[in-house]
């Protein structure tokens, strides 16, 4: 008898191209690798310093998301950069894929967008593959039962050059999550609370499965938002395996395979299910109907706490210094801290769904005059299709902004900023200290509590929000 | 090509502090440049900077006795957050040459290898001892892959044999790819159909 295997074990064994060993990590072959304008000019610079060249630049493909403006050309047909070292990094990538014949989702290009959201759309996120990008929430991608990971610059030129890594095996860790979700509980509350249980250092050195019936009950818009964030509790990489929600997805997507060869594919791509004995590493069970919508309150993504809940008395100096960087006290209610900012967006919930959350928060209602409110699409395709439904009208007639897409505040490096000491409810990723601009202060939720908070000017319940609603 | 590192010898700075992610390290508004170079002086921007932009005296990269100390000891899971290759330049840019904790973050150690900044993961009780003597000069041996201080005390730390080897001898990772490149090529011919389709 074979020895059963994980998804994970199945996924690696394909792509060694040479064994490891005790002397040496494995040489794992790159099927696809992502590349955006902040990590990769240095990658393209060593190439050229070298006289090498990208081995498959038909396995490379790029985009512009963090450092673009999300305000539209002003009168003079420029774009609003926040700096000229903005400006000269988009121009950098521009050159380097024209040089390399590199396929570029370029500014005013219908595809472009933020790179963990273009992929899955167009369709080359496929399960079975390997996939990297010099960005540590490559594990997006994983949704679809594709190996995918974060990498830093010098490794981008590593899969430029090579299309391989140099990497040991990673654990593996299952997370299974079983029950329905409540109303208003969304998959983005529940993988706060799952790096709520397992801590930001949880997965630290393990790529994470996530299975059990709430996963699979999950859309593939769900599926990535737990996957994206499997990096906040450290892991190298996260997994769902692919099922027919996955196909149902990749069925409408012009990259993936088209017609008799989609249905092989489909037929290769049942096989990527962890055998039924497979051991992991470690094992994880979460009761999804536990988790309320979550918030953080603190300065890293493990801070979870539901929304009826209090902010915890701090455990240690750290977390002293937590709350007082959030100026919020140990023992008040998360409910009813007032809001600043408001930001929708991100690889992380700036999707079709997401959108259409906000508006049925927003429709009819107003954002509190105290906040400022940024619904910022995750990539054309999705602000494309949110404005056929007729969401940006919702957003701007409930006073909040409606932008062109890309990474804007979740990173803050393209002039959209949260300003010092403000309080943003934000749909993105990390909570660092300054993440969102020098001084801000972010917590982190759902889609549907960041547009509740909106238009409470405070923390908020959407249960709460919706059950008002539905009694008047 | 790195250059070869055989040990450290220095005194220390110390972050006592869990968690500190990379956008600490580096903000993201220093990201917007497109060589390697440069960063140290941006390295804990937030932090050593008072909110009016002058410099904070009190934090530790600016005390005068810290001038020139390589090894920084911090708070467990270093380097957590992005995968931004720019704080381990931003690290040695201010002279760093190791990192002390009792956890590290995947990607941020794999970028510090390739930069020769070493990262020596040590028991948090260990990490916690160290901490209360800054001034001691310790020696990191790379081959031995042990931290030694003054008092005698030696901790041995993990070092993967392919990392301590490339820090010894200046192995350049990128060169050992290219020569198995023969390895390449004959994996790519024989390639299962489902991912043989194009992108
Ligand atoms: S949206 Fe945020 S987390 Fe996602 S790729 Fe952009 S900057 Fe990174």
């Amino acid at each position: 008898m074979p020895t059963p295997k994980t998804l994970f074990d199945k996924l690696w064994d394909a792509h060694v191209v040479v064994p490891e060993t005790a002397e040496a990590p494995a040489v794992l072959y790159i099927d696809l690798h992502l590349v955006h304008e902040v990590t990769s000019p240095q990658a393209f610079t060593e190439l050229q310093a070298r006289g090498l060249k990208p081995r498959r630049p038909d396995r490379t493909k790029a985009t512009l998301d963090h450092s673009t403006p999300t305000l539209p050309a002003g009168a003079d047909g420029r774009l609003p950069y926040a700096s000229t070292q903005s400006e000269a990094q988009v121009e950098a990538l521009r050159r380097n894929c024209a040089e390399h014949g590199i396929e570029l989702f370029d500014l005013g290009d219908a595809r472009r967008g933020i790179v963990h959201v273009v992929a899955p759309e167009l369709g080359l996120t496929q399960p079975g593959l390997t996939i990297v990008c010099g960005d540590s929430h490559t594990s997006t991608h994983g949704a679809f039962g594709a190996l995918a990971f974060g990498i830093g610059s010098s490794e981008v030129g590593h899969v430029l050059a090579t299309q391989c890594l140099l990497q040991r095996k990673p654990k593996s860790l299952a997370i299974t999550i079983d029950g329905p979700l409540g109303p208003g509980v969304s998959a983005k509350d529940v993988v706060l609370h799952v790096i709520g249980q397992i801590g930001v250092n949880g997965g630290t050195g393990h790529v994470i499965e996530f299975r059990g019936s709430t996963v699979r009950a999950m859309s593939m818009e769900q599926r990535m938002t737990v996957c994206n964030m499997a990096i906040e509790a450290g892991a190298r990489a996260g997994l769902v395996a692919p099922d027919a929600t996955t196909f149902d997805w990749l069925a409408n997507t012009p990259r993936a395979p088209q017609d008799e060869a989609f249905d092989e594919a489909v037929g290769h791509w049942l096989e990527l299910a962890s055998d039924p004995d497979a051991v992991f590493d470690r094992e994880v069970h979460i009761d999804a109907r536990a988790i309320r919508p979550t918030l953080t309150w603190g300065t890293h993504p493990g801070t979870a706490i539901a929304v009826d809940q209090r902010v915890p008395a701090p455990t240690d100096s750290a977390e002293a210094k937590a709350q007082a960087y959030m100026g919020l006290a140990a023992g008040a209610p998360i409910a009813g801290t007032p809001v600043d900012v408001v930001f929708v967006g991100s690889c992380t919930n700036g999707r079709l769904s997401d959108l259409r959350d906000v508006a049925r928060v927003l429709d009819g209602r107003h954002v509190h005059p105290r906040v400022r409110m940024l619904v910022v699409p995750g990539s054309e395709q999705v602000k494309r299709e949110a404005e056929a439904e007729g969401i940006d009208a919702i957003v701007r007639a409930a006073g909040a902004e409606w932008r062109e897409p890309g990474c804007s505040m979740c990173i803050a490096m393209n002039g959209d900023l949260v300003a010092p000491g403000q309080l943003a409810v934000s749909t993105s990723n990390r909570n660092f200290e300054g993440r969102q601009g020098p001084g801000a202060r972010t917590l982190l939720a759902s889609a549907l509590t960041a547009a509740a908070c909106a238009v409470a000017g405070a923390v908020a319940d959407v249960r709460e929000l919706e059950a008002a609603t539905e009694a008047a | 090509m790195s250059t070869a590192i055989r040990s450290i010898r220095s005194a220390s700075m110390v972050l006592a502090q869990a968690n500190i992610d990379t956008d600490r390290i580096i903000p993201a508004r220093f990201l917007s440049t497109t060589t390697r170079t440069g960063l140290g002086k941006h390295a804990f921007a937030d932090w050593r900077k008072k909110s009016d932009g002058s410099e904070d005296p009190d934090f530790v990269f600016n005390l005068p006795e810290n001038v020139g100390r390589a090894i920084l000891i911090a708070g467990r899971n270093f380097g957590c957050g992005s995968s931004r290759e720019h704080a381990p330049w931003a690290l040695t840019d201010a002279g760093l040459r190791a990192v002390i904790s009792s956890q590290v973050a995947d990607i941020f150690r794999a970028n510090a290898l390739k930069n020769g900044l070493v990262p020596v993961v040590l028991d948090e009780d260990v990490v916690q001892g160290l901490m209360q003597r800054p001034d001691d000069e310790l020696e990191i041996d790379i081959a031995a892959g042990e931290l030694r201080t003054p008092s005698g005390a030696v901790h041995v730390f993990p070092l993967d044999a392919f990392a301590r080897t490339c820090l010894l001898e200046g192995v350049d990772e990128l060169g050992y790819l290219l020569a198995r490149d023969a390895d390449i090529t004959r994996y790519e011919s024989s390639r299962t159909p489902e991912f043989r389709h194009g992108l």
